[in-house]
């Protein structure tokens, strides 16, 4: 930013905005289309938005030839950013602005998420409004869907209006096979191994109101789109009405283990993987109900 | 990595003074003099007694080695101009250390960060770590609903070398990566898994929601005003979490359907309920279930769940089977988070 005085008595009489998305501090911007700029209808009510609104749409279409003193070409080189960050917000919404940001995502050029279990994925530039001067730009994480600060101080002062509300949630509508598995892996705290009772209680409750978004989902056939635990969480709705047997198959069911030899088998199978493989193993349990099964193994004790 | 050798400066202090060590508390001296509070860090540690030695600043040889390890600064190439025998000699013994002095070096540093991860949960230890939270020492949440909230270093392992520190944020109760660089190589080991919840824990009337520069402005708390939930005071339960601080995907302004793909599935992870009492299981359970005494807690929440997904029960007839193939998946735990706490034993 210091060195934009010297830097654009040279550069922006031909290159404006290939300079303003090289500046420090700029790297969340992506460069606009040349016909964007220039048809108007993109521009509709930016003129009461932008001080100086023609003099810096010169500007940032390098056809800027005005000869005035610095203060009012300082004046104007702000307008010009302004301009450029609303059209931004426009912009990028549109086919070729998407793309251009999913490339920028891809290589990560927004951060990576600061949350543990998110495993560094990468963000996407977001405002909190579509005001300019209310809210500074946020960070989104598609994996755990939540609104992070950005790192740096030089980001944190960019306006969110620049990126907008919707962009990012286009984004994902636009190319909905980008969006993140979404994981259930969490941190738990613990003092000394053990769980610590009110966060458990928060967490369990937690558990419940996802796993009945999830049925809910189900119902309607949505995809769920969680890659793990799939299985164990759609057991729980299922098998919560055998509690009451749980004990005796407890003991059954060892006893099996120690007989038939599939049973360990299954057990790593199902922790691997999704549903099918549970149908698997509820036939491994062979066609016979497990209570009646359990039933024939006791008499044969006996 | 200096030694400190010929300034008044401890170890310890000017190991805590590094770069990227700022999240270290001080350890005392009393407390590492204390064999009991180094019991089996013998075998985690390689020259063990240099080590806490080099720690505690005691030299192993008097004055002499002293000497040593000023020249082992200035004069390290410059061997031409070592005069008379005694220096000789001092010189012969110094090249043995100096070789080691690196090995020494970094076997303190991890004594000094097993020592410190149990010192940390010692009364006088998480005290100093209270005084470093309160300036904000370890840096604020950067989750913007948690606005700024200050976060505790943690360790997602208890053995060295696993993984690097991290901040956990009580506002949110989740775990971040630190902003700089630097701590990237700071083991996580040295603060431990421990220390985040018993801080919790130990001062539950902290006002865990305000920012540093806010909690200085106004030292009042007014943490009183609920009541005691789980052990804890409700209103420092996560407060960062729960309604109008869950995003909220919007479209030109209109909210994105949870029925669409890419529409939203972890609000979960950021809500909690509008009343908290509904969290005091223990009080609820009582409540129903006045008559019967012999069912414990686990099972009275599952029965209230199967009331509510009796109609979508497989066929096939394996429910229970697999209900119990998950009870040993899951280790018993109602929770199906793997269980972090079987490494403790390795």
């Amino acid at each position: 930013m210091d060195d934009y005085g010297t830097e654009s008595e040279s550069d922006y009489t031909s290159y404006w905005r290939d300079w303003f998305i090289s500046l420090r501090g700029n790297e969340y911007f992506c460069e606009i289309d040349e016909e964007y700029l220039t048809d108007r209808f993109n521009l509709t009510g930016l003129n009461t938005e932008v001080q100086y609104y023609q003099y810096a749409l010169d500007l940032v279409t390098d056809m800027f030839d005005l000869d005035c003193d610095d203060e009012m070409r300082e004046t104007i080189e702000k307008s010009a950013r302004h301009l450029y960050g609303l059209v931004h917000a426009r912009y990028i919404v549109t086919t070729r602005g998407l793309a251009k940001m999913l490339e920028k995502y891809k290589k990560g050029d927004f951060g990576k998420c600061p949350r543990v279990m998110c495993n560094s994925h990468p963000l996407l530039p977001m405002g909190l409004s579509d005001v300019p001067n209310l809210k500074p730009v946020k960070l989104y994480c598609a994996r755990c869907e939540d609104t992070y600060n950005p790192k740096s101080s030089r980001h944190a002062s960019i306006d969110g209006a620049y990126f907008g509300t919707s962009f990012h949630n286009i984004l994902f509508q636009v190319y909905p096979t980008l969006v993140p598995a979404k994981s259930v892996e969490r941190y738990v705290p613990r003092v000394y191994g053990f769980k610590v009772h009110a966060a458990a209680a928060l967490m369990r409750w937690q558990d419940a109101q996802r796993a009945s978004m999830r049925r809910k989902l189900r119902k309607m056939e949505v995809e769920s789109g969680f890659k793990d635990n799939e299985a164990e969480e759609l057991e729980d709705d299922e098998g919560e009405e055998d509690e009451e047997d749980e004990d005796n198959d407890v003991e059954i069911d060892d006893d099996i283990d120690e007989a038939g030899e599939e049973h360990p088998g299954q057990l790593t199978r199902y922790r691997g993987a999704g549903p099918v493989t549970i149908a698997g193993s509820g036939g491994g349990a062979s066609s016979v109900p497990s209570a009646f099964s359990g039933d024939a193994h006791m008499g044969s004790v006996a | 990595m200096s030694t400190s050798s010929g300034t008044p400066e401890s170890w310890i202090s000017s190991f805590c003074s590094l770069l990227g060590h700022e999240y270290f508390a001080e350890v005392s001296e009393e407390f590492i003099e204390d064999d009991f509070n180094l019991t089996g860090l013998q075998n985690q540690v390689a020259m063990y007694k240099e080590a806490l030695e080099m720690i505690l600043d005691v030299e192993p040889e008097e004055d002499e080695e002293d000497e040593d390890e000023e020249e082992d600064e200035d004069e390290e190439d410059v061997s031409g101009d070592v005069g008379d025998g005694t220096t000789r000699r001092e010189r012969r013994h110094h090249s043995r250390v100096a070789s080691d002095l690196s090995v020494i070096e970094s076997s303190a540093e991890m004594l000094y960060g097993l020592i410190h991860q149990r010192f940390i949960c010692s009364r006088a230890g998480i005290q100093q770590m209270a005084e470093k939270y309160e300036l904000g020492h370890f840096g604020v949440c950067p989750r913007t609903n948690c606005n700024q909230a200050r976060t505790l270093p943690v360790g997602l392992s208890d053995i060295p070398g696993e993984d690097t520190v991290k901040l956990f944020c009580p506002s949110c109760l989740d775990v971040y990566v630190p902003p700089n660089s630097r701590f990237q190589t700071v083991d996580g080991a040295f603060f431990g898994r421990t220390f985040g919840a018993l801080f919790l824990l130990t001062f539950p009337e902290y006002d865990l929601s305000r920012s540093a520069a806010e909690a200085a402005a106004s030292l009042g708390r007014a943490a009183d005003e609920q009541g005691m939930i789980n052990g804890m005071y409700a209103c420092n339960i996560a407060p960062g979490l729960g309604r109008d601080k869950i995003y909220e995907p919007r479209i030109y302004g209109f909210r994105v359907s949870e029925l669409s793909r890419s529409g939203p599935r972890m609000q979960w992870l950021r809500d909690k309920p509008d009343d908290m009492s509904l969290l005091d299981e223990a009080r609820r359970y009582h409540a129903e279930h006045d008559d019967d005494e012999d069912s414990d807690d686990d099972h009275s929440r599952s029965t209230r769940y199967s009331r509510r997904s009796t109609a979508r029960r497989r066929p096939g007839g394996g429910g229970a089977r697999q209900r119990q193939i998950q009870r040993q998946t899951q280790n018993g735990s109602p929770m199906a988070i793997e269980a972090n706490g079987a490494e403790s034993e390795l």
